[in-house]
């Protein structure tokens, strides 16, 4: 058992696949000898050389496809695109090649790739290098989304997207790099496809993706303490596939549904997930499902207004109140 | 001839078979032509009719075990790696008996097993998949190239010169092929583009060769191509060629054509045709004419019986809808 940082966690999770199989191989835009600009591939090029961690050109679209055309004949690469909002200019490649060749070409063609990209606001950096835009990758039939939240799930997840014979797009969080969370020594292996019940509860269920899992657990704490209404929150963890099974089972239970998206209001995850529940619960509800979204604007710079945009502790606490309360 | 072009020229043998793809890809593109006519093939076509030249002449310089990756225009690349003609005639009608089953159609073809890693619709976008394919062949040792087949409009894209600067950086064993026929869709390239010969005349930004070639004269191709084949092979790194074609029918079955000037057309046909002008050198090279009445002939018969078979075909199976979008074989996105 060890303390490590979301950050470093990336990096041991690269390097247990890497040390199994000499055909997983890391690009990307300063992430070899620099060590990534989030620093989160600090080491490997030392421990796996230049062949296997490998700078390129600042060119989304030559790395995306060269990723691909390689995971076609047999390799297992893991792409880095630096910031998430950089998945515009390749849009092409997760949008239509990637996810498309294996339907298109009769099972023929297989994209065993990972896609891992900064994610998220929280930085301060403005629109353009802030956004959540996992919605983006989850309404794209053939991919495999997913956007772990603590260390320990980054190193499993990895593995389990690396290991996968699907695309998998693997969102870290930029305001999770530097936290810490406990790890236990050896390999770790998740499974795609699963949520997880972070923390039990009665009276409602509150969803949550990457940042805004503390966020919600947080809240959930405050709710209980000052309010008395215990809310249970699922870390969603992958958008696709995604488990169904245990969110409706946990808002059957409760008979609420919260969901804390960081994406703007429009197409987030959250209104899937709401909309599978009303369609498969909806009896079981005793009130209407609510969503905790950044609202539908662009990413501010200024603290006080990317503070305000994003859900916050404050926020759900005070949304799922007065929702419980009327 | 010197002896340097010797070495690279093809040998008689391989001249006959140039010449049975020639043919192969003529008559199957004419035959798809006619299926559409007669409603059988739905959706679109993009034919190579006229353009056959670079395909025939870069498959006989590629090896088993390399690489093709195509554009929407990609049924005679598909077929020169050695496809056959009743599946792909089967998935243009959408039959069981499609190269795809008909979940790609005419602007997918892919035959993994010859090589033809796919046909991409989108401009542009196969270009780097061609870098990484070959970036895996540098990367484990292995010796087959990749070989990268584009239109003249598509060096107007961002991914083209993304493609270039890549696979020179890392130096990898991919070929770029650019089918110059005069017009992206239906304007002339002359009219979007910065420079004369689209291709060629950018090389030297990325400190390749300016190599520009005849695609109407399937010899001359061989040739450019085995070139720049054994150089990515042994490790020489990417080479960008461009040859000068034209195609016979419009950009895709909706379009006439009416764009071309006139007597261009005419010109082309008459007097620039790859198959005719192939035919005519076999002959003067004493070649008899009996043998290539044969190859004619046989193939006629090939390619008829592939259409009739797809005729008889039946419609593809609905229950292949949903699957294969994962790799598990279906496509659930959630338990
Ligand atoms: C990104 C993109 N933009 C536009 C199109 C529509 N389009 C299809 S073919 C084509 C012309 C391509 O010309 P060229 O590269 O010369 O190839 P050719 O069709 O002449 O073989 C265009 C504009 C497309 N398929 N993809
Ligand atoms: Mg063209």
């Amino acid at each position: 058992m060890a303390e490590l940082t979301y950050r470093d966690a990336v990096a041991r999770g690269l390097a247990q696949e890497m040390s199994r199989d000499s055909d997983v191989v890391l690009i990307g835009e300063d992430i070899a000898k620099a060590g990534g600009v989030f620093k989160a591939t600090v080491g490997l090029y030392d421990q796996f050389g230049p062949l296997r961690v490998r700078d390129t050109p600042i060119s989304e679209q030559a790395l995306l496809g060269a990723a691909m055309g390689a995971a076609m004949t047999g390799l297992k690469p893991v792409a880095e695109i630096m910031f998430s909002d950089f998945l515009a200019v390749c849009f092409d490649y997760f949008a239509n090649e990637i996810p498309k060749s294996r339907y298109m070409t009769n099972g023929q063609v297989k994209v065993p790739l990972v896609v891992r990209t900064g994610n998220g606001g929280g930085s301060r950096f403005g629109a353009q290098h802030s956004q959540s835009v996992e919605n983006w990758c989850m309404m794209i039939p053939g991919l495999k989304v997913v956007a772990p939240s603590t260390p320990y799930d980054v190193i499993g997840l990895m593995a389990a997207a690396i290991r996968d014979p699907d695309p998998v797009i693997f969102f870290e969080h930029k305001s999770l790099y530097a936290t810490k969370g406990e790890v236990p020594d050896g390999e770790i292996v998740d499974q795609l496809g699963v949520a997880k019940v972070v923390r039990p509860g009665k009276d409602a269920t509150i969803l949550a993706l990457a940042l805004m899992v503390p966020r919600a657990i947080a809240a959930a704490d405050r709710l209980q303490a000052e309010y008395g209404i215990n809310c249970e929150v699922i870390d969603v963890r992958s958008l696709l596939p995604l488990d169904t099974k245990t969110m409706l089972s946990s808002i059957s239970r409760t008979s609420r549904l919260f969901t804390v998206e960081e994406n703007p209001r429009l197409c987030g995850w959250g209104a899937e997930l709401v909309s599978i529940a009303v369609e498969e619960c909806f009896y079981d509800l005793d009130g209407p499902p609510v969503r905790i979204t950044t609202p539908h604007i662009p990413l501010p710079s200024a603290a006080v207004l990317e503070d305000l945009a994003i859900p916050s502790v404050e926020r759900i606490v005070e949304t799922v109140r007065k929702s419980m309360a009327a | 001839m010197n002896e340097e072009a010797a070495a690279v020229s093809p040998s008689q043998e391989t001249q006959l078979r140039i010449y049975r793809t020639l043919v192969e890809l003529r008559e199957t593109g004419q035959k798809a032509h006619d299926l559409f006519l007669q409603n059988l093939v739905k959706g679109t076509v993009h034919l190579s009719l006229g353009m056959e030249g670079i395909a025939a002449g870069c498959a006989a310089a590629m090896k088993p075990g390399d690489l093709t990756f195509c554009t929407y225009r990609g049924h005679a690349h598909t077929l020169a790696r050695g496809t056959s003609i009743e599946k792909v005639l089967g998935e243009l009608m959408g039959r069981d008996n499609g190269l795809l089953r008909g979940k790609g159609g005419s602007m997918h073809l892919t035959s993994v097993e010859h090589g033809v890693m796919g046909s991409y619709a989108i401009i542009g976008a196969h270009l780097p998949i061609a870098c990484g394919a070959a970036w895996r062949a540098q990367y484990k040792g292995a010796s087959d190239i990749s070989v990268c087949f584009f239109g003249d409009g598509t060096t107007n894209i961002g991914a083209f010169h993304e493609a270039l600067n890549f696979a020179v950086v890392w130096k990898l064993p991919v070929v770029f092929v650019c089918e110059n026929n005069l017009y992206m869709e239906y304007t002339p390239i002359a009219d979007v583009t910065a420079v004369a010969q689209p291709a060629a005349d950018r090389a030297c930004a990325y400190g390749l060769d300016r190599i520009l070639g005849d695609g109407q004269d399937a010899d001359a191709v061989y040739r450019i191509a085995k070139t720049a084949f054994d150089k990515a092979r042994s490790g020489g790194g990417p080479s960008l060629l461009e040859f000068q074609t034209y195609r016979f029918s419009g950009h895709s079955r909706a379009d006439p054509a009416k764009y071309r000037p006139a007597g261009e057309l005419d010109y082309w046909r008459d007097s620039r045709d790859p198959v005719k002008i192939y035919r005519k050198r076999l002959l003067d090279l004493g070649v008899g004419e009996n043998v290539l009445a044969y190859i004619d002939s046989e193939t006629q018969r090939i390619v008829d019986d592939a259409a009739e078979k797809g005729k008889a075909a039946p419609f593809t199976s609905t229950d292949i809808l949903m699957t294969d979008v994962y790799a598990d074989g279906g496509s659930a996105w959630r338990n």
